[in-house]
């Protein structure tokens, strides 16, 4: 593995790997999007495909992934990103591929391009961060906030009637024959980011198959947009995030 | 494949054919090494994209169906930034949509071709070719300060050349080029000399997307900067490039030598006026045609130094007065400009803009006596 730290007498622990660039992030304490970052970019690294792989970014907390991720990466318009995955792709069919989005990203503005993405079976990979808030633009309702969940734009709470329901897109995508891999993972501990990487490496294995598309959702907080404490953010989540959306493999291919 | 190694063809011979002004768009680009096509089905452009379903298993391109425009263009985001040679086409609604993707590819500097088969608006409109996206083709069309190079063809023959012409120019500026054409020259026949394939050169595209290498940095392809003094600085150089992209200004001025009367028309409605300017001239009106075959950059100057002979100058359109604005930039005053336009998918007649020729022509002797 290579890796950017440089060596002294020391043992090494912890080192940044070749891709995921020096640079602070901007995320807030305990949000999940950090992790998320660095668990791909170590599968990338351990997998020796940095000079293989091309990014892309989308609008919303993560639009600057591109400052952290140290591969060839193209910023995407909101909720187009796995259009212009398509378009990496099809071009460049030996090349490692993905997308990184939101909920607001790939549930609402792009639900059209999420669900013929994956309908063609575009050989990328998909990694949905569901935090069930706008963090970006300040905490307003997504399409994954939950029923009662109060956000700026849902004060009194989402109400069904004049919101609509959380919209499970990961159950949704999995029903698609154009879907190869789908699973919902989280970043809540350690155990979690563990499969979180394995579900990474596998996607990344699955890939050059060309079977269709792998498809990750991380259920993920936002301690900002939901004005808590991260650990407080991290409870709620689980109590109210993880029954609507389980933690598990919702697809998987049938033999490898 | 890597999207920038030139795409060979088993060499196709330079040919004359008789085609559709779609489809002999759609034959050059395959000609041109096109690599790649996303786009979805509208009135009058929709044999382009069946004309690449049909030839793609003859040759090595990629060519997609999308689910919208919307998405169409961003997968040419996608595949420019990869370094492809990649175009897209539709129809005047369908262009609406794809502002955004072309606004974002402006600002990041992505090669593309984007051919817009013009019908008449606004709204869904008529299926029947118009020139009413003279405006949003010339003057930006989506957000923020940018500029699209801008070819209008005007026969089945240049819908074929401006392919090659646009894709050169897109990887000369780092640039969208828009090809402005309407669905009479769509759907018309007419003879065309195709070019052979792989007369277009490739180019070394470094800032592409292709999976970076430990021997470069890695390749960013991005219209965001929070900082206002960089995103000033990206302004400001793309001004520079537009200011640059002024040298390729095309036009031509056919008819009489020293004229008294200019029209300036562009695309179909410049060969419906060169009939007119020959009934004027049996009718002793000496009346030249200025053509602009760039929309943008626009031939100011060439409109401007025909002030000195002309009296008049007589703007021919099929929408309701756009390009006109610019003509009247250009005479800055000098002269008198006239309009006459029909909208709505409705085509001018000769006679229509004789008339006007006639009456420009008796309205300068009554005040001239
Ligand atoms: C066309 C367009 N509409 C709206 C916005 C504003 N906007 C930026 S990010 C965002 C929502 C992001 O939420 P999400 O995708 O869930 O990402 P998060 O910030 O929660 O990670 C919105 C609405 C935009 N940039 N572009
Ligand atoms: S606003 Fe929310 S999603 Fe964005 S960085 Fe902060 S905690 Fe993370
Ligand atoms: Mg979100």
């Amino acid at each position: 593995m290579e890796s950017a730290a440089t060596t002294n007498h020391m043992e090494i622990v912890y080192e940044r790997p070749v891709t995921l660039t020096d640079t602070p992030m901007h995320y807030c304490p305990g949000c999940g999007h950090g992790v998320v970052h660095r668990v791909l970019m170590e599968v990338i690294n351990e997998m020796g495909i940095q000079d293989r792989t091309v990014g892309v970014a989308p609008v919303g907390c993560s639009v600057f992934a591109y400052n952290y991720m140290n591969v060839d990466m193209q910023e995407a318009a909101h909720g187009r990103a796995s259009a212009v995955a398509t378009g990496i792709k099809r071009v460049l069919p030996e090349k490692y591929v993905y997308s990184y989005q939101g909920d607001g990203d790939l549930a609402a503005i792009g639900t059209g391009e999420t669900i013929h993405t994956v309908n063609r079976g575009e050989n990328i990979l998909m990694i949905f961060i569901n935090n069930a808030i706008y963090g970006m633009t300040g905490g307003q309702m997504a399409p994954t906030s939950i029923l009662g969940q109060v956000t700026s734009t849902t004060p009194y709470g989402r109400k069904s009637d004049l919101n609509g329901f959380p919209l499970k897109i990961t159950d949704l995508v999995t029903q698609l024959p154009g879907a190869y891999y789908v699973t919902r993972q989280s970043v809540h501990t350690a155990a979690a980011v563990r499969k979180l990487k394995k579900a990474i490496e596998a996607s990344f294995k699955y890939q050059p198959l060309k079977k269709g598309t792998c498809f990750i959702e991380v259920v993920s907080n936002c301690p900002s947009g939901w004005k808590m404490t991260p650990i407080e953010a991290n409870a709620w989540m689980e109590k109210n995030m993880f029954p609507l959306y389980p933690i598990g493999d919702l697809k998987v291919p049938k033999q490898n | 494949m890597e999207p920038t190694s030139q795409r060979v063809d088993s060499s196709t011979q330079a040919e004359t054919r008789l085609m559709k002004g779609n489809e002999a768009l759609a034959e050059a680009a395959i000609r041109s090494g096109m690599q790649a096509y996303f786009g979805y089905p509208i009135t009058p452009q929709s044999e382009i994209l069946e004309y690449f379903t049909a030839e793609a298993p003859k040759h090595n391109f990629v060519v997609l169906q999308a689910e919208s425009e919307l998405a169409a263009i961003n997968m040419v985001y996608g595949a420019g930034g990869a370094g492809a040679r990649v175009m897209t086409s539709s129809s005047s609604p369908g262009i609406s949509l794809m502002q955004e993707g072309i606004s974002y590819m402006a600002s990041a500097e992505i090669p593309c071709l984007v051919v817009n088969v013009q019908r008449g608006g606004p709204g869904l409109g008529t299926i029947q070719p118009a020139q009413g996206d003279y405006f949003q083709a010339t003057k930006g069309g989506g957000h923020g300060d940018y500029r699209l190079l801008v070819l209008a063809p005007a026969s089945v023959q240049e819908m074929a050349d401006f392919v090659f012409d646009g894709f050169r120019l897109a990887d000369k500026y780092r640039t969208p080029v828009l090809i402005l054409a309407d669905g009479a020259l769509g759907q018309m026949m007419e003879k065309v000399v195709l070019p052979p394939s792989g007369s277009l050169p490739f180019i070394d595209k470094p800032w592409a997307t292709t999976g970076k290498p430990a021997s470069r940095e890695r390749n960013i392809l991005t219209s965001l900067h929070m900082e206002p003094e960089k995103m000033e600085e990206i302004n400001v150089k793309l001004q520079d490039k537009y200011r640059k992209m002024q040298q390729e200004v095309r036009y031509e001025v056919i008819g009489a030598e020293n004229p008294e009367m200019v029209i300036v028309a562009f695309g179909l409605t410049a060969r419906i006026c060169l009939k007119a300017i020959e009934l004027a001239k049996e009718r002793g009106i000496k009346v030249a045609l200025l053509r602009p075959i760039t929309l943008y950059p626009f031939p100011y100057d060439a409109i401007a130094r025909l002030t000195s002979t002309a009296y008049a100058f007589l703007t021919v359109e099929m929408n309701a007065g756009q390009m006109v604005e610019d003509v009247r930039l250009a005479v800055n005053g000098k002269r008198p400009v006239y309009f006459k336009g029909r909208m709505g998918g409705m085509i001018p007649s000769p006679e229509d803009v004789l008339l006007e020729i006639e009456t420009i022509a008796e309205k300068q002797q009554t005040t001239t006596v």
